[in-house]
């Protein structure tokens, strides 16, 4: 018997909700197939990755504290993913957040105040932004690649944050180790009252989510984006200009990058070295299509994607397992939304028999 | 001052091989219509499939070939999505990395640092009593090993490919026009297939060459960028595989003024030399993208588009 795709005469209703759900479930049964190909008690890892996180009150505000910046990031890359413009450098604007929000407390180290806090996130924001303005200028004026340019900054900013723990920025207390001062405490981010370590991140985190929900519903430049993306003759012929959105959507998503970067930096570590993120603009590409490309989804998206960052450290420290096991997780979360997606618009159906010319 | 020169043309051939082989492969899949960016992933994957067989086996060689299959095994995990579960290519393909990136690191864990096995030159040594120019000659062009000739090799063996034979111009019809194709009774999803399949083996084998040859050894992350270079070389070369070959070349270039420059002695900061071939490569995206008619007249028509038979 073979099967063949149909499209769908309207997009599945159910699916439309149920696919990420699914696609959860499918990514849990193939890791632990994962698990027990590479020899470890399947039973035991699924639960140390996927549930023991969710049965410690730190383990729990651990969650919330690493679903920040992935739904910050995932949030704005639905926007950009939404016009169907290919923003995959996040993580570089995560770090050109880190870098300029810093400007206050490591370029003008011991300058206290109630401004110096508000002026980072916005340095954050800028700095992710401007990042983020190379690939899409680039894009506009001379038509390269956003994809492989946004790609290459994450390389270049890697490599710059390197230099700058090691050189302008290093802590001279710090015997050549490589690592900036410490943040004094007008430039930390504050722990919400009644929590051990959760900042105020994630409230910023929500309300972002929340407005770009509202931007792309209910305000007209929303809608273009949409637009843009889903029919862009349609945009073009009704005078919605392809290079102002371009460079709206990079300045979103690089901006929440970057301001995810400095709220990262300010909230956890409070200094700067020369790894600051474990891949997050990447796994918030992950969060932006789990979320269904809607900004509220990316919030229920973030959680599920931080949820494997700490059931992967977990695993490390219980079951040995490597580091990479988490992205080996997330990696096939990510095969099965795309899969699961695929049904919302198809459904499979019992190939006819062979008839006539149409079959090669 | 021949030491000199024979240590150039070494280094630049040493850098240029695995863009050269990733980009080969790249350039057919894109050809055929298809985006795959898991270039990075597949080349990661078949690094770590290719040390840890020859570790297993003690035979580079058959490191080489567990590295096309390591290959061409993560590009099927994309093939069936895009080609049987029309997903989209672009998020697929960032898939595969990611995927690849983690299964690489994961079956590299037990390998770092471990001394690699050379995969050796494919000739022997010329005796010591040859005259110093023959000698010189003999290193740099005849002591190469099996991937080297093989991505060279590669270049006129595809260009006859798609310009000369049957199988070429399907390949192409189905890259250019996928629906024309499907009409006239040739299979778009089996042709694709076989150039992911294709991509997939190049790309293992540029990853072989890194664990085997560069450097010979496996760290994470080895390949640090190199398949997204090799996918900015195909659009360089606006899919023609002599210009991919003169810009892999290029790039091969870039890293010799990155290591000499750091030799002769000039005060840059490291990063800022590692970071050349990153900006070298936006640049050279810049200049060629600039020549939007070059582009439009090459780009493959169906890139990037799925294909659903319409029945």
């Amino acid at each position: 018997m073979q099967l063949e795709l149909v499209k769908r005469d309207s997009p599945n209703r159910f699916l439309t909700v149920a696919s990420p759900v699914l696609a959860v479930v499918f990514t849990l049964i193939l890791s632990g197939i994962f698990f027990a190909i590479i020899g470890v008690d399947w039973q035991r890892a699924l639960t140390v990755f996927f549930l023991e996180p969710l049965q410690a009150d730190w383990s729990r505000e651990d969650i919330l504290i690493k679903a920040t910046p992935l739904i910050l990031i995932g949030a704005g890359l639905t926007v950009c993913f939404l016009s169907n413009t290919w923003n995959i450098g996040a993580e570089g604007q995560f770090i050109a957040g880190a870098l300029a929000g810093s400007i206050i407390p490591l370029g003008f180290y011991g300058v206290e105040g109630f401004w110096v806090l508000p002026l980072m996130l916005l340095l954050g924001f800028a700095g992710g932004a401007l990042c983020a303005m190379i690939p899409a200028l680039l894009k506009v004026r001379f038509g390269a690649s956003e994809i492989l340019v946004s790609l290459m900054m994450v390389y270049i900013m890697q490599l710059l944050v390197d230099w700058m723990v090691r050189n302008p920025w290093r802590d001279p207390q710090s015997f050549g180790f490589p690592k900036s001062r410490d943040f004094v405490e007008s430039a930390e981010l504050p722990v919400i009252p009644g929590f051990f370590d959760l900042h105020w991140g994630i409230v910023i985190a929500i309300v972002a989510s929340l407005f770009l929900a509202f931007f792309l519903k209910r305000m007209m430049r929303g809608f273009d984006v949409r637009v843009s993306g889903a029919a862009p003759r349609a945009a073009r012929f009704s005078g919605v200009s392809r290079n102002g959105i371009v460079i709206l959507v990079f300045a979103i998503s690089g901006g929440l990058a970057g301001l995810a970067g400095i709220v990262d930096v300010a909230g956890g570590a409070q200094k700067l070295q020369p790894v600051i993120s474990p891949g997050y603009g990447f796994t918030a590409i992950i969060v932006a299509f789990l979320g269904r490309l809607n900004p509220v989804g990316a919030i229920f998206a973030g959680l599920i994607l931080a949820l494997t960052y700490i059931g992967g450290e977990g695993a490390q420290l219980d079951l040995g397992l490597s580091a990479q096991t988490t992205q080996v997780v997330q990696g096939i979360l990510l095969f099965s939304v795309l899969a699961f997606d695929t049904f919302i618009l198809y459904r499979l159906r019992r190939k006819p028999g062979v008839s006539g010319a149409g079959a090669a | 001052m021949m030491d000199l020169a024979q240590a150039f043309i070494l280094t630049v051939i040493t850098a240029a091989t695995p863009l050269l082989l990733a980009a080969m492969g790249e350039l057919v899949v894109e050809r055929s219509g298809v985006l795959n960016l898991g270039v990075e992933g597949m080349m990661l994957t078949g690094a770590v499939a290719a040390f840890a067989a020859t570790q297993i086996t003690g035979s580079p060689y058959i490191g080489v070939l567990a590295g096309a299959a390591a290959g061409v095994a993560l590009s099927m995990v994309f093939g069936i999505l895009v080609l049987l579960f029309v997903t989209n290519q672009v998020a697929t393909g960032l898939a595969l990395t990611l995927f690849g990136l983690g299964l690489s690191g994961l079956l590299g864990a037990g390998y770092v640092g471990v001394p690699g096995i050379k995969l050796a030159p494919l000739l022997p040594a010329l005796p010591e009593s040859s005259p110093e120019f023959l000698s010189a000659f003999w290193t740099v062009f005849m002591q190469q090993d099996i991937l080297v000739y093989l991505s060279i090799a590669s270049v006129p063996l595809i260009i006859y490919l798609l310009r000369r034979t049957r199988a070429g111009l399907v390949l192409r019809a189905v890259g250019d026009n996928h629906t024309s194709a499907h009409a006239l009774g040739y299979s778009v999803i089996w042709v694709r297939f076989l150039a992911v399949a294709f991509g997939g083996a190049m790309a293992g084998l540029g990853g072989a060459y890194l664990s085997l040859v560069y450097t010979p050894q496996w760290t994470e992350g080895m390949v640090a960028g190199r398949g997204w270079i090799a996918l900015a070389l195909v659009v360089f070369a606006s899919w023609l595989p002599m210009r991919v070959a003169v810009g892999a070349y290029l790039f091969g270039a870039v890293t010799l003024l990155q290591f000499h420059l750091q030799a002769i002695g000039v005060s840059i900061p490291a990063q800022l030399l590692n970071a050349l071939p990153y900006i070298a490569t936006i640049v050279v995206l810049v200049l060629i993208s600039g020549n939007r008619r070059l582009i439009a007249i090459n780009t493959p028509a169906s890139l990037g588009k799925s294909f659903v038979p319409d029945r």
